[in-house]
């Protein structure tokens, strides 16, 4: 069977797979698993420890989170709240940073140790078909048949394209992320953040950073580095009102006075994009076909609720059903769509479809163009007014706070409030 | 744009093997199509801008494969590919 794409769901499978005593071949184009991949980022763990025991225990992850942090970037101020807590700082610790070249990486030679093969410097350019059956894959102009292929070639997944599964997507189903890597000395990281040791911090930041756009910024500190970012959606940016020019985002916000302090000092050492799934349940392309699975952000697999953004885990754990899904097939013989069905079975009886499922009217409600620039101004103004000690007489606290939420804004919240209901 | 020199910088930071035929091209005939225009200021890279005729025009050194001009402006005026194996973009962190 062959494995499109060293990325998380691709060495998820793979490391599921191996000692199965299936013949296994994992294809990558990149020089070095992770050499195309990019996240923002931070994986969550709890909803994977049990499909990969022991494996994190030794993992090259950057620093656990104990701090959260979410800003309402106003055009001239901002407003910031963190959550911090013991629970963050207890193992086992619920998520941390990560690297993807170095973790992929890590987590490849873990595959190859249990005895799978992967062919790196590979493009994947078609598929083979045989009586309405994936066959195989056709590679650097070899065919390479298969039972069975597992499609996780990412986010843009020509692949499944290929087999019939997707169409190309709609803008308005994904977003842009670009980030820069920022280097800087672990001391310097923890005094600039409150932290202790390995303790990490991740923000996000809504508003001005986008120009009212949907998206957002993030930042995540790495032991020594920083991953700073923007995250905007495509359908969003593609529009004027006002027209945007995406990497001068990320230059005004570096240059934002609640940003420039932190990373001042440091030097970016990588700068990086990547596309983002955002449609959720609705935008899932077919997860499986004759002959094929789809895994990871190839198959749409990406939760953005707001507060927390995930992916990895999706990948990691689609990686480890399609794994299963392959070997119930393997059983009886048959790798039709009916057989490869179970993945799907696998994924709605576990918290990816769930998760998936339940937060299904999440990207409609979140895209409410409120929260990128009303709901930033608003609060940053009304702090504004409730801090001012002016030379006269100090308004009173209610009248300071009616000034701003009026009835209409009142009633207009009212209305927001419903659409989170949903979610 | 106002960053082309900082991004420029930027991009020389990342480790690029070169693709030798350029992987994303625009389809002959539509280098007018306003389904392009959106590529020019959405690309991260910088890749796409419009030149005095009032065509848009593509280099594709610094490539970072991200796949939003093929979202952006579809593949009836792009014929988009990844790079051959073992070229293009290769992340260090990722």
């Amino acid at each position: 069977m062959i494995i499109v794409g060293a990325g998380l769901a691709g060495l998820g499978a793979a490391y599921t797979l191996a000692g199965s005593g299936l013949e296994v071949l994992v294809l990558e184009r990149g020089d070095y698993p992770g050499a195309k991949n990019v996240s923002g980022g931070r994986i969550y763990l709890n909803p994977i420890r049990d499909l990969y025991p022991s494996l994190f225990d030794v993992a090259p992850l950057e620093r656990f989170i104990t701090h959260e942090g979410i800003s309402l970037m106003a055009k001239e101020r901002s407003v910031y709240f963190e959550y911090s807590g013991n629970e963050l700082r207890n193992e086992p610790h619920q998520s941390y940073s990560i690297l993807r070249s170095k973790f992929d990486r890590w987590l490849a030679e873990r595959v190859e140790e249990k005895g799978i093969m992967l062919l790196t410097k590979t493009r994947v350019d078609e598929v083979i078909r045989n009586n309405g059956q994936i066959a195989g894959v056709v590679a650097g102009g070899d065919e390479l048949g298969a039972d069975v292929v597992i499609a996780c070639d990412g986010v843009v997944s020509l692949l499944s394209e290929k087999a019939g599964l997707r169409s190309r997507g709609l803008a308005h189903d994904f977003a842009l992320g670009i980030k820069e890597v920022i280097a800087l000395d672990p001391g310097l990281i923890n005094d600039r953040f409150s932290l202790d040791g390995n303790e990490g911090s991740a923000r996000l930041f809504v508003g001005e950073v986008t120009h009212g756009k949907f998206g957002g910024g993030f930042l995540y500190t790495n032991r020594d580095s920083i991953s700073l970012g923007i995250v905007v959606g495509i359908e969003d940016a593609m529009g004027n009102n006002p027209p945007i020019d995406v990497p001068d985002l990320l230059e005004k916000f570096k240059s934002r006075p609640e940003i420039a302090p932190l990373i001042r000092g440091g030097g970016t050492t990588e700068y990086s994009a990547h596309i983002i799934p955002e449609g959720g349940f609705k935008a899932l392309g077919s997860l499986y076909g004759n002959g094929i699975l789809v895994a990871g952000d190839a198959a749409g697999l990406a939760l953005n609720i707001g507060f927390t953004v995930r992916g990895m885990e999706y990948a990691l754990a689609s990686g480890y059903f399609a794994a299963q899904a392959v070997l119930k097939a393997k059983e009886s013989g048959n790798f039709s769509a009916g057989t490869l069905g179970v993945y799907k079975e696998l994924l709605e009886e576990s918290f990816v479809l769930c998760d998936v499922r339940n937060f299904q009217e999440t990207p409609a409600v979140i895209a409410n163009p409120r929260f990128f620039s009303h709901y930033p101004e608003l609060i940053g103004n009304l702090m504004k007014d409730i801090y001012t000690v002016p030379a006269g007489l100090k308004e009173k606290i209610y009248p300071t706070i009616r000034k701003h939420v009026t009835l209409g804004e009142l009633w207009a919240m009212l209305k927001d409030m419903r659409g989170v209901m949903k979610i | 744009m106002s960053g082309q020199v900082d991004l420029k910088a930027k991009l020389g930071l990342d480790v690029f093997k070169p693709v030798g035929d350029p992987h994303i091209k625009i389809r002959p005939g539509m280098e007018k199509d306003p389904r392009l225009k959106p590529a020019v200021r959405l690309c991260p890279a910088g890749l796409y801008s419009e030149n005095e005729k009032g065509e848009i025009v593509l280099t594709i050194d610094g490539c970072l494969e991200c796949g939003t001009c093929r979202l952006a402006c579809g593949t009836e005026v792009l014929d988009w590919n990844y790079p051959i194996g073992g070229t293009g973009v290769q992340f260090r962190f990722g």
